[in-house]
Protein backbone atom coordinates (compact mmCIF):
# COMPACT_ATOMS: atom_id res chain seq x y z
CA UNK A 1 0.00 0.00 0.00
CA UNK A 2 1.44 3.70 -1.33
CA UNK A 3 0.67 5.11 2.33
CA UNK A 4 2.70 8.67 0.96
CA UNK A 5 0.64 8.68 -1.41
CA UNK A 6 -2.41 8.35 0.84
CA UNK A 7 -0.64 11.21 3.27
CA UNK A 8 -0.18 13.20 0.01
CA UNK A 9 -3.77 13.67 -1.42
CA UNK A 10 -5.72 13.34 2.18
CA UNK A 11 -6.09 16.94 2.30
CA UNK A 12 -8.55 16.58 -1.22
CA UNK A 13 -9.85 13.88 0.38
CA UNK A 14 -11.09 15.94 3.54
CA UNK A 15 -12.24 18.65 1.01
CA UNK A 16 -14.44 16.69 -1.09
CA UNK A 17 -15.51 14.87 2.78
CA UNK A 18 -17.00 18.84 3.34
CA UNK A 19 -19.23 19.14 -0.01
CA UNK A 20 -20.52 15.29 0.48
CA UNK A 21 -21.51 16.62 4.32
CA UNK A 22 -23.14 19.78 2.66
CA UNK A 23 -24.67 17.40 0.69
CA UNK A 24 -26.05 14.86 2.60
CA UNK A 25 -27.55 17.68 5.18
CA UNK A 26 -29.25 19.74 2.09
CA UNK A 27 -30.71 16.56 1.20
CA UNK A 28 -32.04 15.18 4.34
CA UNK A 29 -33.74 18.75 5.03
CA UNK A 30 -35.50 18.89 1.73
CA UNK A 31 -36.11 15.21 1.80
CA UNK A 32 -38.04 15.80 5.42
CA UNK A 33 -40.09 18.36 3.74
CA UNK A 34 -40.96 16.35 0.96
CA UNK A 35 -41.89 13.55 3.09
CA UNK A 36 -43.99 15.77 5.29
CA UNK A 37 -46.00 16.99 2.97
CA UNK A 38 -46.05 13.85 0.99
CA UNK A 39 -47.55 11.68 4.23
CA UNK A 40 -50.21 14.71 4.89
CA UNK A 41 -51.37 14.12 1.00
CA UNK A 42 -51.04 10.52 1.55
CA UNK A 43 -53.31 10.85 4.23
CA UNK A 44 -55.60 13.72 3.29
CA UNK A 45 -59.47 13.08 2.86
CA UNK A 46 -59.36 14.53 -0.73
CA UNK A 47 -59.14 11.81 -3.40
CA UNK A 48 -56.96 13.65 -6.20
CA UNK A 49 -54.26 14.72 -3.56
CA UNK A 50 -53.87 11.35 -2.23
CA UNK A 51 -53.60 10.40 -5.58
CA UNK A 52 -50.99 12.91 -6.81
CA UNK A 53 -49.24 12.05 -3.45
CA UNK A 54 -49.17 8.23 -4.17
CA UNK A 55 -48.26 9.12 -8.04
CA UNK A 56 -45.05 10.84 -6.70
CA UNK A 57 -44.43 8.21 -4.53
CA UNK A 58 -44.39 5.62 -6.77
CA UNK A 59 -42.64 7.53 -10.03
CA UNK A 60 -39.72 8.28 -7.55
CA UNK A 61 -39.19 4.66 -5.87
CA UNK A 62 -39.57 2.97 -9.33
CA UNK A 63 -37.16 4.97 -10.96
CA UNK A 64 -33.39 4.84 -10.07
CA UNK A 65 -32.36 7.91 -8.73
CA UNK A 66 -29.20 8.54 -11.16
CA UNK A 67 -31.92 8.99 -14.13
CA UNK A 68 -33.01 11.57 -11.88
CA UNK A 69 -30.78 13.56 -11.54
CA UNK A 70 -29.89 13.38 -14.97
CA UNK A 71 -33.22 14.19 -16.41
CA UNK A 72 -32.78 17.21 -13.89
CA UNK A 73 -29.36 18.35 -14.64
CA UNK A 74 -29.34 17.41 -18.46
CA UNK A 75 -33.36 17.79 -19.41
CA UNK A 76 -33.55 20.34 -17.16
CA UNK A 77 -32.37 23.60 -19.49
CA UNK A 78 -34.69 22.32 -22.54
CA UNK A 79 -37.77 23.37 -20.31
CA UNK A 80 -35.88 26.26 -18.71
CA UNK A 81 -34.74 25.20 -15.80
CA UNK A 82 -30.77 26.08 -15.73
CA UNK A 83 -29.14 24.65 -12.31
CA UNK A 84 -25.11 24.30 -11.25
CA UNK A 85 -24.46 20.67 -10.53
CA UNK A 86 -24.55 20.77 -6.85
CA UNK A 87 -28.00 22.48 -6.94
CA UNK A 88 -29.63 20.03 -9.07
CA UNK A 89 -27.96 16.90 -7.67
CA UNK A 90 -29.21 17.94 -4.17
CA UNK A 91 -32.68 18.58 -5.56
CA UNK A 92 -32.95 15.59 -7.30
CA UNK A 93 -31.96 13.65 -4.34
CA UNK A 94 -33.74 15.64 -2.16
CA UNK A 95 -37.29 14.93 -3.87
CA UNK A 96 -36.12 11.78 -4.35
CA UNK A 97 -35.21 10.93 -0.32
CA UNK A 98 -38.33 12.58 -0.02
CA UNK A 99 -40.52 9.60 -1.82
CA UNK A 100 -39.41 7.61 0.59
CA UNK A 101 -39.55 9.47 3.95
CA UNK A 102 -43.29 10.03 2.73
CA UNK A 103 -43.58 5.87 3.47
CA UNK A 104 -41.76 6.28 6.48
CA UNK A 105 -43.67 9.45 7.90
CA UNK A 106 -46.53 8.23 6.73
CA UNK A 107 -46.25 4.26 8.50
CA UNK A 108 -45.42 6.15 11.84
CA UNK A 109 -48.70 8.31 11.92
CA UNK A 110 -50.97 5.34 11.00
CA UNK A 111 -49.35 3.20 13.48
CA UNK A 112 -50.75 5.66 16.17
CA UNK A 113 -53.25 4.14 17.87
CA UNK A 114 -56.75 5.22 16.34
CA UNK A 115 -58.51 6.02 19.49
CA UNK A 116 -56.30 8.79 20.03
CA UNK A 117 -57.53 10.66 17.15
CA UNK A 118 -61.11 9.52 17.87
CA UNK A 119 -60.55 10.91 21.60
CA UNK A 120 -59.22 14.49 20.45
CA UNK A 121 -62.12 14.73 17.97
CA UNK A 122 -64.80 13.91 20.55
CA UNK A 123 -62.95 16.30 22.98
CA UNK A 124 -63.46 19.04 20.31
CA UNK A 125 -60.31 19.27 18.55
CA UNK A 126 -60.73 19.91 14.77
CA UNK A 127 -58.61 18.01 12.46
CA UNK A 128 -56.02 19.54 12.25
CA UNK A 129 -55.23 20.32 16.24
CA UNK A 130 -55.57 16.68 16.32
CA UNK A 131 -52.91 15.87 14.08
CA UNK A 132 -50.85 18.47 15.56
CA UNK A 133 -50.94 18.01 18.98
CA UNK A 134 -51.86 14.36 19.67
CA UNK A 135 -50.88 12.89 16.51
CA UNK A 136 -47.74 14.34 15.56
CA UNK A 137 -45.87 14.38 18.84
CA UNK A 138 -46.49 10.47 19.34
CA UNK A 139 -46.04 9.25 15.45
CA UNK A 140 -42.47 11.77 16.13
CA UNK A 141 -40.94 9.13 18.48
CA UNK A 142 -41.34 6.35 16.30
CA UNK A 143 -40.55 7.67 12.97
CA UNK A 144 -37.00 8.34 14.10
CA UNK A 145 -35.75 5.24 13.36
CA UNK A 146 -36.84 4.60 10.09
CA UNK A 147 -35.73 7.64 9.25
CA UNK A 148 -32.87 6.77 10.39
CA UNK A 149 -32.47 4.29 7.79
CA UNK A 150 -33.56 6.31 4.98
CA UNK A 151 -30.70 8.82 6.31
CA UNK A 152 -28.05 6.06 6.18
CA UNK A 153 -28.75 5.52 2.42
CA UNK A 154 -29.63 8.99 1.25
CA UNK A 155 -25.75 9.88 2.66
CA UNK A 156 -24.32 7.18 0.37
CA UNK A 157 -26.74 8.12 -2.17
CA UNK A 158 -25.11 11.51 -2.59
CA UNK A 159 -22.21 9.53 -4.39
CA UNK A 160 -24.43 9.77 -7.34
CA UNK A 161 -23.99 12.98 -8.07
CA UNK A 162 -20.30 12.26 -8.90
CA UNK A 163 -21.38 11.53 -12.60
CA UNK A 164 -22.48 15.01 -12.85
CA UNK A 165 -19.31 15.79 -11.56
CA UNK A 166 -19.91 17.61 -8.16
CA UNK A 167 -16.48 17.45 -6.44
CA UNK A 168 -17.55 15.23 -3.36
CA UNK A 169 -16.12 12.20 -2.11
CA UNK A 170 -16.74 9.47 -4.77
CA UNK A 171 -15.81 12.08 -7.15
CA UNK A 172 -12.23 12.69 -5.99
CA UNK A 173 -11.73 9.00 -5.65
CA UNK A 174 -12.65 8.67 -9.06
CA UNK A 175 -10.68 10.90 -10.19
CA UNK A 176 -7.62 10.23 -8.29
CA UNK A 177 -7.63 6.57 -9.27
CA UNK A 178 -7.71 7.74 -12.87
CA UNK A 179 -4.48 9.79 -12.05
CA UNK A 180 -2.33 7.43 -9.88
CA UNK A 181 -3.83 3.91 -10.68
CA UNK A 182 -4.72 3.56 -6.87
CA UNK A 183 -7.84 2.32 -6.66
CA UNK A 184 -7.23 0.26 -3.15
CA UNK A 185 -5.52 3.52 -1.58
CA UNK A 186 -8.44 5.76 -3.12
CA UNK A 187 -11.19 3.45 -2.42
CA UNK A 188 -9.78 3.31 1.41
CA UNK A 189 -9.72 7.47 1.91
CA UNK A 190 -12.86 7.69 0.96
CA UNK A 191 -14.50 4.51 2.53
CA UNK A 192 -12.73 5.25 5.86
CA UNK A 193 -14.40 9.30 5.27
CA UNK A 194 -18.23 8.16 4.65
CA UNK A 195 -18.00 5.64 7.36
CA UNK A 196 -16.64 8.19 9.94
CA UNK A 197 -20.11 10.30 8.57
CA UNK A 198 -22.10 7.52 8.81
CA UNK A 199 -20.94 6.72 12.24
CA UNK A 200 -21.69 10.09 13.32
CA UNK A 201 -25.05 10.63 11.89
CA UNK A 202 -25.84 7.13 13.18
CA UNK A 203 -24.82 7.88 16.58
CA UNK A 204 -26.76 11.55 16.54
CA UNK A 205 -29.77 9.28 15.80
CA UNK A 206 -29.65 6.53 18.58
CA UNK A 207 -29.25 9.65 21.06
CA UNK A 208 -32.55 11.37 19.57
CA UNK A 209 -34.12 7.97 19.80
CA UNK A 210 -32.98 7.25 23.27
CA UNK A 211 -34.48 11.18 24.43
CA UNK A 212 -37.02 10.69 22.61
CA UNK A 213 -38.09 6.86 24.21
CA UNK A 214 -37.52 8.24 28.02
CA UNK A 215 -40.06 10.85 27.41
CA UNK B 1 -35.27 24.20 -27.29
CA UNK B 2 -38.59 22.39 -26.74
CA UNK B 3 -39.58 19.13 -26.10
CA UNK B 4 -40.12 16.68 -29.19
CA UNK B 5 -40.47 13.38 -27.96
CA UNK B 6 -41.14 12.22 -31.38
CA UNK B 7 -37.26 11.29 -32.04
CA UNK B 8 -37.74 8.32 -29.25
CA UNK B 9 -39.37 6.01 -31.33
CA UNK B 10 -36.71 6.19 -34.15
CA UNK B 11 -34.26 4.44 -30.90
CA UNK B 12 -36.37 2.28 -29.48
CA UNK B 13 -34.14 -0.41 -30.93
CA UNK B 14 -31.36 1.04 -28.99
CA UNK B 15 -33.30 1.34 -25.88
CA UNK B 16 -34.51 -2.26 -26.77
CA UNK B 17 -31.17 -3.46 -26.47
CA UNK B 18 -30.30 -1.54 -23.56
CA UNK B 19 -33.37 -2.93 -21.65
CA UNK B 20 -31.86 -6.60 -22.18
CA UNK B 21 -29.05 -5.83 -20.68
CA UNK B 22 -30.59 -4.26 -17.69
CA UNK B 23 -32.19 -7.45 -17.30
CA UNK B 24 -29.31 -9.58 -17.86
CA UNK B 25 -27.63 -7.71 -15.19
CA UNK B 26 -30.31 -7.56 -12.93
CA UNK B 27 -30.61 -11.84 -13.44
CA UNK B 28 -26.97 -12.55 -12.88
CA UNK B 29 -26.57 -10.13 -10.29
CA UNK B 30 -29.86 -10.93 -8.44
CA UNK B 31 -28.47 -14.67 -8.69
CA UNK B 32 -25.15 -14.06 -7.18
CA UNK B 33 -26.42 -12.36 -4.53
CA UNK B 34 -29.20 -14.66 -3.43
CA UNK B 35 -26.22 -17.32 -3.49
CA UNK B 36 -23.66 -15.56 -2.21
CA UNK B 37 -25.93 -13.65 0.48
CA UNK B 38 -26.46 -17.71 1.67
CA UNK B 39 -23.04 -18.60 1.60
CA UNK B 40 -21.49 -15.23 3.34
CA UNK B 41 -24.77 -16.35 6.05
CA UNK B 42 -23.19 -19.58 6.43
CA UNK B 43 -19.46 -18.19 7.16
CA UNK B 44 -20.59 -15.44 9.33
CA UNK B 45 -22.29 -17.90 11.78
CA UNK B 46 -20.41 -21.20 11.53
CA UNK B 47 -17.03 -20.58 9.54
CA UNK B 48 -14.04 -20.19 11.56
CA UNK B 49 -12.62 -17.28 13.07
CA UNK B 50 -10.22 -16.83 10.88
CA UNK B 51 -12.55 -16.46 7.59
CA UNK B 52 -14.99 -14.62 9.82
CA UNK B 53 -13.05 -11.75 10.63
CA UNK B 54 -12.19 -11.05 7.13
CA UNK B 55 -15.53 -11.78 5.90
CA UNK B 56 -17.11 -9.21 8.74
CA UNK B 57 -14.66 -6.76 7.38
CA UNK B 58 -15.78 -7.00 4.16
CA UNK B 59 -19.11 -6.67 5.22
CA UNK B 60 -18.89 -3.52 7.11
CA UNK B 61 -16.97 -2.21 4.28
CA UNK B 62 -19.79 -2.60 2.26
CA UNK B 63 -22.54 -1.29 4.13
CA UNK B 64 -20.73 1.38 4.86
CA UNK B 65 -19.83 3.04 1.79
CA UNK B 66 -21.71 3.67 -1.30
CA UNK B 67 -22.04 1.15 -4.03
CA UNK B 68 -20.91 3.15 -7.15
CA UNK B 69 -17.60 3.77 -5.09
CA UNK B 70 -17.32 0.20 -4.84
CA UNK B 71 -17.76 -0.28 -8.54
CA UNK B 72 -14.76 1.90 -9.72
CA UNK B 73 -13.14 -0.20 -6.83
CA UNK B 74 -13.90 -3.95 -8.21
CA UNK B 75 -13.32 -2.81 -11.87
CA UNK B 76 -10.03 -0.55 -11.47
CA UNK B 77 -8.75 -2.83 -8.45
CA UNK B 78 -9.09 -6.29 -10.93
CA UNK B 79 -7.47 -4.54 -13.78
CA UNK B 80 -4.17 -3.09 -11.10
CA UNK B 81 -4.02 -6.67 -9.61
CA UNK B 82 -3.93 -7.62 -13.64
CA UNK B 83 -7.58 -9.69 -14.32
CA UNK B 84 -8.68 -7.44 -17.34
CA UNK B 85 -12.48 -8.57 -16.83
CA UNK B 86 -15.25 -7.31 -19.23
CA UNK B 87 -17.16 -4.13 -17.75
CA UNK B 88 -20.60 -6.28 -17.78
CA UNK B 89 -18.48 -9.07 -15.50
CA UNK B 90 -16.99 -6.70 -13.26
CA UNK B 91 -20.55 -4.93 -13.26
CA UNK B 92 -22.53 -7.82 -11.86
CA UNK B 93 -19.54 -9.20 -9.57
CA UNK B 94 -19.70 -5.66 -7.99
CA UNK B 95 -23.51 -5.39 -7.80
CA UNK B 96 -24.04 -8.84 -7.03
CA UNK B 97 -21.39 -8.68 -3.69
CA UNK B 98 -22.92 -5.51 -2.71
CA UNK B 99 -26.31 -6.98 -2.10
CA UNK B 100 -24.88 -10.19 -1.47
CA UNK B 101 -24.10 -8.51 2.03
CA UNK B 102 -27.20 -7.49 2.15
CA UNK B 103 -29.03 -10.88 2.00
CA UNK B 104 -26.35 -11.96 4.28
CA UNK B 105 -27.46 -10.46 7.06
CA UNK B 106 -31.77 -10.99 6.41
CA UNK B 107 -30.48 -14.73 6.29
CA UNK B 108 -28.24 -14.60 9.39
CA UNK B 109 -31.13 -13.53 11.11
CA UNK B 110 -33.55 -15.97 9.86
CA UNK B 111 -31.25 -18.87 9.99
CA UNK B 112 -30.96 -17.87 13.98
CA UNK B 113 -34.63 -17.72 13.91
CA UNK B 114 -35.58 -21.25 12.57
CA UNK B 115 -37.03 -23.40 15.58
CA UNK B 116 -33.66 -25.13 17.16
CA UNK B 117 -36.04 -28.48 17.28
CA UNK B 118 -35.58 -28.62 13.74
CA UNK B 119 -31.60 -28.79 13.77
CA UNK B 120 -31.45 -31.60 16.66
CA UNK B 121 -34.35 -33.78 15.04
CA UNK B 122 -32.30 -34.00 11.63
CA UNK B 123 -29.30 -34.64 13.84
CA UNK B 124 -31.00 -37.18 15.77
CA UNK B 125 -32.22 -39.16 12.46
CA UNK B 126 -28.57 -39.24 11.89
CA UNK B 127 -27.92 -36.16 9.13
CA UNK B 128 -24.33 -34.78 9.74
CA UNK B 129 -23.97 -31.05 10.57
CA UNK B 130 -23.65 -29.85 6.68
CA UNK B 131 -26.44 -31.68 5.48
CA UNK B 132 -28.61 -30.63 8.18
CA UNK B 133 -28.06 -26.86 7.37
CA UNK B 134 -28.19 -27.69 3.40
CA UNK B 135 -31.45 -29.80 3.77
CA UNK B 136 -33.28 -28.45 6.91
CA UNK B 137 -32.12 -25.41 8.34
CA UNK B 138 -31.06 -23.07 5.36
CA UNK B 139 -34.59 -24.25 2.76
CA UNK B 140 -36.73 -22.94 5.64
CA UNK B 141 -34.49 -19.89 6.42
CA UNK B 142 -34.27 -18.64 3.15
CA UNK B 143 -37.98 -19.23 2.40
CA UNK B 144 -38.53 -16.75 5.17
CA UNK B 145 -36.74 -13.96 3.94
CA UNK B 146 -37.91 -14.18 0.37
CA UNK B 147 -39.81 -11.06 0.51
CA UNK B 148 -37.38 -8.77 2.14
CA UNK B 149 -34.93 -9.89 -0.13
CA UNK B 150 -37.38 -9.48 -2.96
CA UNK B 151 -37.37 -5.46 -2.27
CA UNK B 152 -33.45 -5.79 -2.50
CA UNK B 153 -34.10 -7.03 -5.92
CA UNK B 154 -36.00 -4.08 -6.48
CA UNK B 155 -32.98 -1.83 -5.45
CA UNK B 156 -30.52 -3.79 -7.25
CA UNK B 157 -32.93 -3.37 -10.74
CA UNK B 158 -32.48 0.54 -9.87
CA UNK B 159 -29.17 0.29 -8.95
CA UNK B 160 -28.19 -1.09 -12.54
CA UNK B 161 -27.60 1.98 -13.45
CA UNK B 162 -24.91 2.94 -11.55
CA UNK B 163 -22.74 0.44 -13.57
CA UNK B 164 -23.60 2.60 -17.12
CA UNK B 165 -20.44 4.26 -15.17
CA UNK B 166 -17.86 1.92 -15.55
CA UNK B 167 -19.14 1.23 -19.33
CA UNK B 168 -21.79 -1.61 -19.47
CA UNK B 169 -23.94 -0.57 -22.07
CA UNK B 170 -26.92 -1.13 -20.45
CA UNK B 171 -30.30 1.40 -20.63
CA UNK B 172 -28.84 4.43 -19.00
CA UNK B 173 -25.53 4.28 -21.58
CA UNK B 174 -27.98 3.32 -24.28
CA UNK B 175 -30.38 6.15 -23.58
CA UNK B 176 -26.82 8.19 -23.56
CA UNK B 177 -25.83 7.06 -26.62
CA UNK B 178 -29.16 8.43 -28.07
CA UNK B 179 -28.63 11.37 -26.35
CA UNK B 180 -24.88 11.54 -27.86
CA UNK B 181 -26.63 11.70 -31.22
CA UNK B 182 -29.86 13.85 -31.04
CA UNK B 183 -28.65 16.21 -27.97
CA UNK B 184 -32.13 15.42 -26.53
CA UNK B 185 -31.50 14.94 -23.06
CA UNK B 186 -34.55 15.11 -21.26
CA UNK B 187 -36.50 12.94 -23.71
CA UNK B 188 -34.19 10.10 -23.56
CA UNK B 189 -34.14 10.02 -20.24
CA UNK B 190 -37.79 9.90 -19.50
CA UNK B 191 -37.88 7.45 -22.02
CA UNK B 192 -35.28 4.95 -19.99
CA UNK B 193 -37.08 6.07 -16.52
CA UNK B 194 -40.16 5.12 -18.12
CA UNK B 195 -38.65 1.41 -19.34
CA UNK B 196 -37.04 0.87 -15.72
CA UNK B 197 -40.69 1.93 -14.21
CA UNK B 198 -41.79 -0.68 -16.30
CA UNK B 199 -39.25 -3.42 -15.63
CA UNK B 200 -39.94 -2.52 -12.20
CA UNK B 201 -43.28 -2.92 -12.39
CA UNK B 202 -42.99 -6.75 -13.65
CA UNK B 203 -40.44 -7.49 -11.52
CA UNK B 204 -43.04 -6.50 -8.13
CA UNK B 205 -46.28 -8.33 -9.77
CA UNK B 206 -43.35 -11.48 -9.96
CA UNK B 207 -42.50 -10.96 -6.31
CA UNK B 208 -45.97 -10.65 -5.47
CA UNK B 209 -47.10 -13.92 -7.50
CA UNK B 210 -43.71 -15.99 -5.62
CA UNK B 211 -44.79 -15.03 -2.09
CA UNK B 212 -48.17 -15.78 -3.04
CA UNK B 213 -47.10 -19.28 -4.08
CA UNK B 214 -44.47 -19.47 -0.38
CA UNK B 215 -47.33 -18.30 1.34
CA UNK B 216 -49.70 -21.41 0.65
CA UNK B 217 -46.97 -23.79 0.19
CA UNK B 218 -46.52 -23.62 4.03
Amino acid sequence: MDTDLMIRVYPFFIEAAYVTVQLSVLTCLLGLACGTLGAMARLSRLAPIRWIAATYVSLFRGTPALIQIFILYFGGPQIGINLDSFAAGTIALGVNIGAYMTETIRGAIISVDRGQAEASRTLGMSRAQTMRKVILPQAARMMIRPLGVNINALIKGTALVAPISVIELTYTAQRFIGSTYKPFEMFLLAGILYMIIIYVVGQGIKWLDRRAQIV
Amino acid sequence: MGLDFTVVPEYFGILFLGMGWTIAITIGAGLLSFFGGIVFAVIALYGHWVIRLPFRLLAWLFMGTPLLLQLFLIYFGLIEVGIDLPAFIAGVIGLGLHFAVYNSELIQASILAVDKGQYEGARTLGLSRGQTLRRIVIPQAVRAVIPPMGNNMIALLKDSALVSVIGVAELTLAAQQAISRTYRPFEFYIAAAACYYVINLCLEAGLRRLERRIAASR
